[in-house]
């Protein structure tokens, strides 16, 4: 029980903390980017073009069939042994994360719109509204409902796979977690359900409300039907 | 509407490329440290530039860590402080692993890797090795219920490796009947020892010692397996004036028993300040 002490020992609960930002802000940015080129390739992935959907389907199958640690690897080493260009540790997981994530949310999105009914967008045209007017009041709507939870639950995935960033260099609050148990596996070695009981904590805080949001949203949908 | 069509897949094929596009500058925007070559730094680069990169584990405590107040400590970080010292130059350090310490040199992310690198005729071929400054052999650590006293009775037996490690290619090379568990990271591995996910854990002798030390329940039944290994600093492969100001700083140091004060500093505490132990590990280059 006394190990509990390893956490507050000298500046390493703030040092968790600090990785703690690092796993959120690698993750949050990832997000961010994810969101707005998924919408966009989701809307493209709704083609009716054969080679667009063929390319669409070929890159999103790549980024599932790869593990990230393979994506983090040819990013952050392969591509500086290609070309000579170099990205620094968190700039090669953002953009490791950020083309996982785009390609799944494509695909959330482009499932998003083909649930919904063929009779939406052809009562909405009958009842005269243009276009711009059916997608903006009858069906982005109706998408954005189906979209959110799950949503919610790759931007969870997100965060939780940041921990493989340590491979290329970059100290998370997983490492940082690791640093601390090791840097007091002599005086206290049993502080590591400590660490990682904290690490825990700290990963459901972030996470947690991500799911609540997630709940309540689908609550009011059901409750909306 | 088969204008329509190819409207439509050229207007597609744009956004995947912007969809690249953007992803690329969006990056460099947000970018940190773009070294901007792929190819390694020489002496005379690396003075001009004021810094000195140095790969060095972060949990490998005492060769190399970060202590409760979040600096860097131990027998490689002792060394790591006074190259950049006699370059002249500020030392930043890279966290690495063991499983990416080749790729770090290779790709020109750290002028030096000192981060426990033992010297294997497969990583010559990949890094060029300066002089050796300690040497190990493997041990193997085990269970008091349960004392691994010889490699033969590990045969049809779990054994726990460390990805990328001396240790993970010996028995993959030499014990095929041995069947090994491996895992990315030292911490994961000591985990599974003491869950009993394994029969027991082989890496660097001088590792397993002193974790048993600390470590009660648990006894290194083998201190010396395999052929005794060096200890050396690697750099880029071709990088001569690196490699050469490094044999030539070793010699210096090996005047002044440096690595002896070295221990003395970082590894007294873990393995005791006994002498004959000390001559085990620790090399002097004589040049």
């Amino acid at each position: 029980m006394q190990e509990v002490k390893v956490l507050f020992m000298g500046s390493n609960f703030l040092r968790l903390l600090s990785g703690l930002w690092v796993t959120v802000r690698i993750s949050l940015i990832s997000i961010a980017f994810s969101l707005i080129l998924g919408v966009l390739l989701g809307a493209v992935m709704t083609s009716k073009n054969r080679v667009v959907k063929v390319l669409c389907r070929v890159y999103l199958e790549i980024v599932r069939i790869m593990p990230q640690l393979v994506w983090l690897f040819i990013v952050f080493f392969g591509v500086t042994r290609l070309t000579g260009a170099s990205f620094g540790g968190e700039t090669s997981a953002v953009i490791v994360f950020t083309i996982w994530g785009a390609a799944e949310m494509g695909d959330l999105v482009r499932g998003a719109f083909e649930a919904i009914p063929r009779h939406q967008f052809e009562s909405s045209l009958s009842l005269g509204l243009t276009k711009p007017q059916m997608y903006v009041h009858i069906i982005f709507p109706q998408a954005l409902r189906n979209l959110l939870p799950n949503v919610i639950n790759l931007a969870t995935r997100m965060i939780k796979t940041t921990a493989l960033v340590s491979i290329i260099g970059v100290t998370e609050v997983l490492k940082v977690g690791k640093q601390i148990i090791d840097a007091n596996r002599f005086e206290f070695p049993n502080a590591a359900i400590w660490v990682y009981a904290a690490i825990f904590l700290m990963y459901f805080a972030i996470c947690f409300p991500l799911s609540m949001i997630s709940r309540a949203i689908i609550k009011k949908q059901r409750r909306g039907e | 509407m088969k204008i329509l069509k190819k409207i439509s897949a050229v207007l597609a094929a744009a956004a995947m490329v912007l969809t690249l596009a953007g992803c690329g500058n969006s990056e460099n925007a947000s970018g940190s440290n773009a070294s901007g070559s792929g190819s390694f730094r020489t002496v005379d680069q690396i003075k001009e530039s004021g810094e000195i990169k140095i790969g060095v584990f972060s949990d490998k405590n005492p060769f190399g860590y970060v202590d409760n107040e979040g600096k860097y400590r131990g027998y490689d970080v002792y060394f790591a402080e006074r190259i950049a010292k006699d370059l002249g130059v500020k030392l930043t350090l890279m966290p690495v692993e063991a499983a990416s310490r080749v790729e770090f040199l290779e790709t020109a992310k750290v002028d030096i890797i000192l981060a426990n690198f033992t010297v294997t005729p497969e990583r010559s071929e990949k890094v060029d090795f300066a002089p050796a400054y300690m040497k190990v052999a493997l041990g193997v650590v085990s269970p008091d219920s349960a004392v691994i006293k010889d490699v033969s009775e590990l045969n049809g037996k779990t054994l726990i490796v460390v990805k990328g490690t001396t240790a993970e290619t010996y028995f993959t090379e030499n014990c095929p009947d041995v069947k090994l568990q491996k895992y990315d990271e030292y911490n994961e591995a000591y985990s599974a020892l003491q869950d009993g996910r394994g029969d027991a854990f082989s890496t660097d002798n001088t590792e397993v010692l002193a974790w048993a030390k600390s470590n009660p329940g648990f006894t290194v039944g083998i201190d010396t397996l395999g052929s005794t290994d060096d200890i050396a600093p690697a750099v880029t492969k071709g990088n001569a004036t690196l490699l050469n100001w490094l044999k030539d700083e070793m010699k210096t140091l090996g005047g002044e028993q440096f690595f002896h004060k070295d221990y003395d500093e970082t590894l007294a505490a873990v393995y005791g300040a006994d002498d004959s132990y000390k001559e085990n590990l620790v090399v002097e280059y004589a040049g």
